[in-house]
């Protein structure tokens, strides 16, 4: 099977910093829940998280949780590597998961190798932890 | 009413070390455009510059011996600003802050800071990358790999097709001896055995890494009439900046209805086109996103040699672009869209009267036509 980047222990890994509009997304992820930002005024989904929601302008948000289902809308293999963080796990596949409640976020799939990924695969997400603060949502082939 | 032309080109060789620095490599760049225009240094009064560049305003001034930089000023993004810069300089033209702008540009973009990279352009999981970074999205490359996988998954584009656009590109810069490329030839069996970098894009669908300079020279129409060169006058300037989007949509979607507004023609009107390509594929979603044919058609049209100069209905990228002159980040191509209308190009469309040029990912073009 193949490895995923957050597997990398190096030091140069780029780990998320978590921002003023996202860190209650990654305090949700450090607790095995994936959780979008959900305008309160007009219901809006968006992902990236953001101060403001895209639609209605509205700066008031909660944190909708998400089932966790989603299928694969794009992906990319980077065979060649453009970092030395990632060199240890050429080729890796990156993929855009589309939820099912309709958000789209970059991830990658645990335990599918790269050839096997393609457009519309159903996956299911996978919380894996990376560092004591850091728990990235990572998925698996439903 | 100010109309503003651009007057002066000028470029240094392209290479792969050039050996000295990247204000050497502008102020070069800077001269040969100055003398091609036929305008004294101490007469510049305008400077613009990419964001990404490390060579800044007042260096250049302080050197060419400026007496009053009326106007300057840097368009902030990456490298696909060019058509932006145009705008700026124009606009300082049209309202009369500045009288001579020069747009310029030196990088040692193979042996010094290599754009490509994750060093160079990774932004170490702050901000937006938070989101991306981590999961190994890490340079342009990979987000427009991402966009283009799903463009080819929802209109059928194929990498063969990516293929063309390579091949014809080269054959371009087969005829032309600045060309980084101009001894080597292509096939599409080249491109589609070369190795992928990140997949869909193959190594013949990234464009070149290079060490150069290139500079332009703007000023008012009625100012043009006196100079050396036939004055390649801007008909329409756009840019575009963050806008909401579909996934697979280029900036395009926002900036070609008021290019085609402002420059009161349409695409079918434009005689020679150069894009921004990056990658391979985006010189067919401009074709497609700008209009000049149908979504979904711009693969089997340069699978058919419509870009090609030798019989195609609209030649594209005249002098090997990036993937085969050189990778100057727009640069080059904003230059080789003025040699259009100057009927300078080593692949000269004849009588070409009108000359567009998108400098990236839909997200600047510029219209260029003769004087009339």
């Amino acid at each position: 099977m193949t490895s995923t980047p957050a597997e990398s222990t190096r030091p140069d890994f780029p780990l998320p910093v978590p921002s003023e509009d996202g860190a209650p997304f990654w305090e949700h992820l450090r607790n095995g829940e994936l959780r979008v930002h959900r305008c309160t005024s007009c219901g809006r989904l968006q992902h990236p998280p953001r101060l403001m929601c895209v639609q209605c302008g509205s700066t008031e948000r909660e944190w909708a949780l998400m089932s966790g289902r989603g299928t694969v809308y794009s992906f990319v293999i980077t065979r060649q590597a453009v970092h030395p963080s990632f060199e240890g796990h050429i080729p890796y596949a990156t993929v855009i998961v589309e939820l099912e409640e309709g958000p789209r976020l970059a991830s990658n799939l645990i335990d599918v190798p790269v050839d096997e990924v393609a457009i519309g695969m159903p996956v299911h997400l996978a919380p894996t932890a990376v560092s004591d603060e850091i728990t990235l949502p990572l998925f698996r082939r439903a | 009413m100010h109309r503003v032309a651009i007057v002066g080109i000028g470029e240094t060789e392209y290479s792969r070390a050039s050996g000295r620095s990247e204000t050497r490599l502008a102020l070069d760049a800077i001269l040969a455009a100055l003398a091609d225009a036929g305008i004294d240094r101490t007469e510049v009064d305008g400077l613009m510059r990419w964001s990404v560049d490390t060579t800044g305003e007042e260096e250049i001034a302080a050197n060419l011996g400026v007496k009053d930089l009326k106007w300057f000023g840097e368009v902030n993004q990456a490298g696909n600003v060019g058509a932006a810069l145009v705008t700026h300089a124009a606009a300082a033209i049209h309202a009369g802050l500045a009288n001579v702008v020069v747009i310029y540009r030196g990088v040692n973009g193979r042996s010094g800071r290599r754009y490509g990279r994750g060093e160079v352009t990774g932004r170490r999981g702050q901000g937006g990358a938070a989101y991306t970074e981590p999961f190994g999205l890490l340079t342009p490359q990979h987000g427009l790999a991402m966009l283009s996988r799903r463009r080819m998954h929802e209109f059928g584009t194929t990498s063969r097709q990516f293929g063309w656009v390579a091949v014809s590109e080269r054959e371009h810069a087969n005829r032309n001896p600045r060309a980084t490329y101009y001894d080597r030839p292509l096939t599409i069996d080249d491109h589609q055995d070369s190795r992928h970098i990140v997949d869909p894009f193959r190594l013949f669908d990234c464009c070149l890494e290079t060490d150069g300079g290139g500079a332009l020279v703007l000023v008012s129409a009625e100012r043009a009439r006196d100079l050396k060169q036939p004055p390649a006058v801007i008909r329409a300037a756009v840019q575009a900046g963050y806008s909401e989007r579909g996934f697979v949509d280029t900036a395009a979607v926002s900036t070609a209805p008021r290019l085609w507004a402002q420059a009161e023609v349409r695409p079918s009107d434009i005689d020679v086109v150069q894009i921004y390509d990056h990658f391979a594929p985006f010189v067919i979603f401009a074709l497609e996103d700008y209009g000049f044919v149908p979504r979904g058609e711009g693969g089997p049209f340069v699978e058919a040699g419509g870009m090609r100069w030798d019989g195609g209905s609209l030649p594209v990228n005249t002098s090997g672009g990036h993937l085969s002159e050189a990778y100057l980040q727009g640069m080059n191509q904003l230059i080789e869209s003025v040699r259009q209308i100057r009927g300078t190009s080593t692949a000269q469309v004849a009588d070409a009267q009108l000359s567009f040029c998108d400098t990236g990912i839909g997200t600047g073009a510029i219209i260029l036509e003769r004087d009339r």
